[in-house]
């Protein structure tokens, strides 16, 4: 049976295309080594649009107010500028109430682009310019360690790793944020009270790794300014030890969190990036697997939420859970030894 | 000969849903079209894959294995028709998988075409981000502004009677082509005009350049008194299968196996209520709770009210569940003490994992009281939708239908008929005298689908027992203090066997009555009690009745259901009517 992945892997290799949404220009070169908060192209889009409607305005035709035009598709207009102009002995002018751009003139109406913003694509990951896709942006490839989380707050940052948790079920306290650890990614564990968001934000910190997290808090993790990426998901649940594994032993190390919201659709996860040196590109992640004994896997529902477990065997035929359901099971076996007989859709495979 | 003999094709169906593909087989036995079986998969629509052919490949493999039938080549390729006893005659598919389509809808005043055009919107898997209209106070140019932030997967236009005033549409239509104008090519939206048709042409000519499709279909509105939604929802499901076929891979293969007759899994499952509904002088309720969305198909002597509700679905759309209800509005369905945080845990927790199942009871009543709310939700916005026609005893129950079909995983997997049974009944609160079926399988859509390659085939399968007959429920309307009897029943089975119960307000009863047998219930009601034949009145003759998994079930609870403030005594009646439905 096909299986979830949740890639938790000590040493691959990722590549991302970064694309801008609308045309632009691409400012880095091929080979270039890129931090995740370094532009990589940049385009201007307006932010918004002015319609003049001229034909009305001088009380003509569509057609006739056409040929009154005086600007053309694409020209860039100062605020005063005339934009139409009236036949006759004393002819009347409409002018563009503000600088912008045209972007459309047609039946008697002028559609301007207005207050352009310029937006810059980040390259989004630490790694290097792999190709260039012109006007776009560029495919970035990284090299190390890798851990995909569940939900993340859509920023992007890097910073030294700190720990203030070393068991993967601690709760992160507020009172544990103190000024030593300013401009860190701090790793934690779970999350249920407001002030410690506030605390890191005060800071303020580079990131906030978390094992998971009060649901109540999302729409505040949602407005902070520095990323955050939970691994395990929501309530109280402890990290799961082959990601806390591979975080406690990266202490220390610059880290970037990449906290892309989770979508299934796109595939696009938030993600936890460990630059490491490698002589030979490692291999990149497996997307596509199936379940088979002794795969490293996560439990995703009750009991045993989040717990990492290593997949014993796949039971045959349908299994009776002790809700009454019965459904395709596998017998997983815990950390601390205990063998237990779970339904095989509540499994991802770590790896 | 019989009429199945003349063309006599064996048929697979596969609808792929979020969470599960099915491959469903049908064939000629004994000389009626019949369900053979089914093969499951886990849908690989999603990423990593983004391509629906695995999760088919696999499911059809696993139909392959449970019937002994090849139906694939080793290279993956259905074999269709049937060669040398290989294969399958016909092919038909629907599809549910996918997020919900941006939809920017468009119309004149808001309590007529703009109605009639968010009614099109809810007949498939759309989610309306934004809405034009006459009223709007914005100036075009935020208007224009809007549609560019959101960038939609479709705009649905209507507006204007046929052969009236066309000035306001064609405002509208002004800042629709200006937005696609603006948007880059591959971003242009597909668009579909159902308004005045004098501007049909006017429309083509203009928005079809700047689109990535056009569509035009007969007015909405065509008068002011009358509204004709059918053929663009018709237009609709088509679009719908193509926006689809640009965001995920294998839908292009699957729709040529399936003679470019893919459809959206939700107007299969009405198109066969609609079919159904031509014969029921009460009409017929399809209900089906998925991932992706609940969908509500309810049809009258042949005319149907469909609703989609991605909002509402059992996967990624549950974070945002409590936009529309409130977690007290679901902990009243939970049997279980339960902190409100756990449901609202729940909530995030199941979205991440839409295919998960619940393993403990506590998860299990979480998921159960889910539905019942979300479903409640569906029903009661479905129902505002119901042909002004269809009586109902009182503002805010449901008509009297004749027929409920309950279809979806929360339901079909639940661990009783009683618990599948109960949550129907919570959440749609049917009146009268009606008989409650399980798509134990998931073949509605299936049958929906294969509608269009073969008439015959839905008629015969249904004919022969696809759908799992649960029971037959009378619920009576009556204004009566809980305690007070109600209803006097006496059960008379084909042997003569006779049950008389006494049936009180407030009460759940069960009359066992085995598949296969028949009854006739005489009922006398007492204190007005309608049970659909107006209040006090039940036929002489009795209400034939056949058996059914649960029997008879006689819903006493009272319309609309309402449970005592005290939340001890709340969940104890919340087990009692389990264990009186068998547990």
């Amino acid at each position: 049976m096909l299986a979830p992945v949740t890639h938790v892997l000590p040493l691959t290799t990722v590549r991302r295309e970064r694309l801008l949404p609308v045309p632009g220009r691409v400012v880095v070169r091929l080979e270039q080594k890129v931090n995740p908060v370094e532009v990589i192209a940049e385009a201007v889009r307006g932010q918004e649009h002015v319609l003049y409607d001229v034909a009305r305005t001088f009380g003509v035709s569509p057609e006739a107010a056409d040929k009154m035009m005086r600007v053309k598709n694409g020209e860039t207009v100062s605020r005063n500028q005339v934009i139409a102009q009236s036949a006759g002995l004393v002819p009347r002018l409409f002018r563009a109430s503000r600088d912008g751009r045209v972007v459309a003139v047609g039946g008697g109406q002028v559609l301007l682009e207005v207050g352009g913003e310029t937006i810059e694509l980040y390259a989004g990951l630490p790694g290097t310019v792999t190709r260039l896709i012109p006007d776009r942006g560029a495919e970035i490839t990284f090299s190390g360690a890798l851990i995909q989380g569940v939900w993340g707050n859509g920023r992007v940052d890097t910073g030294l790793m700190l720990p203030l948790l070393s068991q993967p079920d601690e709760v992160l306290a507020a009172n544990r944020i103190d000024v030593s650890l300013r401009g860190s990614v701090l790793l934690g564990g779970y999350c249920g009270e407001a002030a410690v968001l506030q605390a890191a934000a005060e800071l303020p910190v580079r990131g906030l790794i978390l094992a998971s997290m009060s649901p109540a808090l999302i729409p505040l993790a949602s407005q902070v300014r520095y990323p955050i990426v939970v691994v395990d998901g929501f309530g109280r649940q402890a990290m799961n030890t082959v990601a806390f594994k591979l975080l406690a032993t990266n202490v220390k190390r610059e880290v970037t969190l990449c906290a892309e919201p989770y979508d299934r659709h796109s595939g696009s996860r938030p993600e936890i990036l460990i630059p490491l040196p490698a002589t030979q590109e490692p291999p990149p992640p497996r997307e596509i697997e199936a379940f088979a004994p002794d795969q490293k896997v996560r439990l995703c529902r009750a009991p045993h939420l989040g717990e990492a477990a290593t997949l014993v065997s796949l039971l045959p035929g349908l299994t009776t859970m002790p809700s009454g359901i019965r459904v395709p099971a596998a017998e997983v076996k815990l950390e601390n030894g205990e063998q237990i007989v779970v339904p095989l859709a509540n499994l991802e495979i770590l790896g | 000969m019989p009429a199945s003999l003349i063309d006599a094709d064996s048929l697979l169906a596969v609808d792929i849903g979020t969470v599960t593909t099915r491959a469903v087989l049908f064939d000629v036995v004994e000389g009626h079209y019949r369900f053979i079986a089914i093969g499951r998969a886990p849908s690989t629509a999603a990423a990593p894959f983004r391509d629906v052919s695995e999760g088919v490949r696999q499911a059809i493999g696993n139909l392959q294995a449970v019937t002994g039938r090849t139906l694939l080549t080793a290279d993956h390729k259905l074999i269709m028709p049937v060669q040398n006893g290989l294969g399958v005659d016909t092919f038909a598919a629907s599809l549910s998988a996918g997020p919900p389509i941006k939809t920017v809808v468009v119309g004149l005043l808001s309590d007529v075409s703009l109605e009639s055009v968010k009614r099109l919107a809810r007949s498939t898997y759309a989610r309306v981000v934004e809405t034009l209209g006459m009223n709007d106070q914005r100036k075009p140019e935020e208007q224009i502004d809007s549609i560019l932030r959101l960038r939609p997967d479709l705009i649905l236009i209507a507006g204007g009677t046929d052969g009236g005033a066309t000035r306001s549409v064609q405002k509208l239509l002004e800042v629709v082509g200006l937005a696609c104008y603006l948007l880059p090519a591959e971003a242009r939206p597909v668009i579909l005009y159902a308004g005045n048709r004098d501007l049909s042409a006017e429309v083509k000519s203009t928005l079809e350049p700047l689109s990535s499709a056009l569509y035009l279909s007969p007015n909405l509105r065509p008068t002011l008194e009358t509204e004709d939604l059918q053929p663009a929802q018709r237009i609709l499901a088509e679009h719908y299968t193509q926006t689809r076929r640009r965001q995920m891979g294998g839908l292009d293969e699957l729709n040529a196996w399936a003679g470019g007759m893919l459809v959206p899994t939700a107007y299969a499952q009405a198109r066969m209520i609609r079919f159904l509904s031509q014969d029921s002088p009460n009409g017929i309720l399809g209900v089906d709770i998925g991932a992706s969305a609940i969908s509500v198909a309810a049809g009258f002597g042949g005319e149907l009210t469909m609703g989609v509700y991605p909002q509402l679905g059992l996967g990624e759309a549950l974070p945002h569940l409590l936009r529309y209800t409130s977690l007290d509005d679901i902990l009243r369905w939970i049997p279980l003490d339960l902190p409100a945080e756990a449901v609202q845990q729940y909530l995030y927790q199941k979205a991440l994992y839409p295919a998960s199942v619940p393993a403990l009871p506590e998860d299990l009543a979480i998921e159960q009281g889910l539905a019942r709310q979300t479903l409640h939700l569906a029903v009661q916005a479905a129902a505002r939708d119901f042909p002004a026609s269809v009586k109902r005893p009182a503002l805010g129950l449901m008509p009297a239908f004749d027929l409920i079909l309950g279809g979806g995983g929360v339901l079909t997997q639940a661990p009783s008929r009683g618990q599948s049974l109960l949550m129907l009944l919570d959440a749609i609160q049917p009146i009268g005298c009606v008989t409650v079926f399980l798509d134990q399988n998931g073949l509605l859509p299936a049958l929906g689908a294969a509608a269009s390659r073969n008439p015959l085939l839905p008629v015969q399968v249904i004919e022969t027992g696809a759908f799992l007959r649960l029971t037959t429920v009378l619920t009576p309307v009556v204004a009566a203090r809980l305690g007070t009897p109600v209803l006097d029943i006496r059960m008379v089975d084909q042997s003569g066997n006779e049950t008389r119960v006494n049936v009180k307000q407030g009460a759940l009863e069960m009359l066992p009555l085995a598949p296969g047998q028949s009854a006739r219930l005489f009922v006398r009601p007492l204190h007005h009690a309608d049970i659909g034949f107006g209040p006090g009145r039940a036929p002489a003759e009795g209400i034939p009745v056949s058996g059914a998994v649960l029997g008879v079930v006689i819903d006493a609870r009272g319309r609309p259901l309402r449970f005592p403030a005290d939340h001890v005594r709340r969940r104890e009646i919340i087990k009692k009517w389990l264990w009186t439905l068998g547990g």
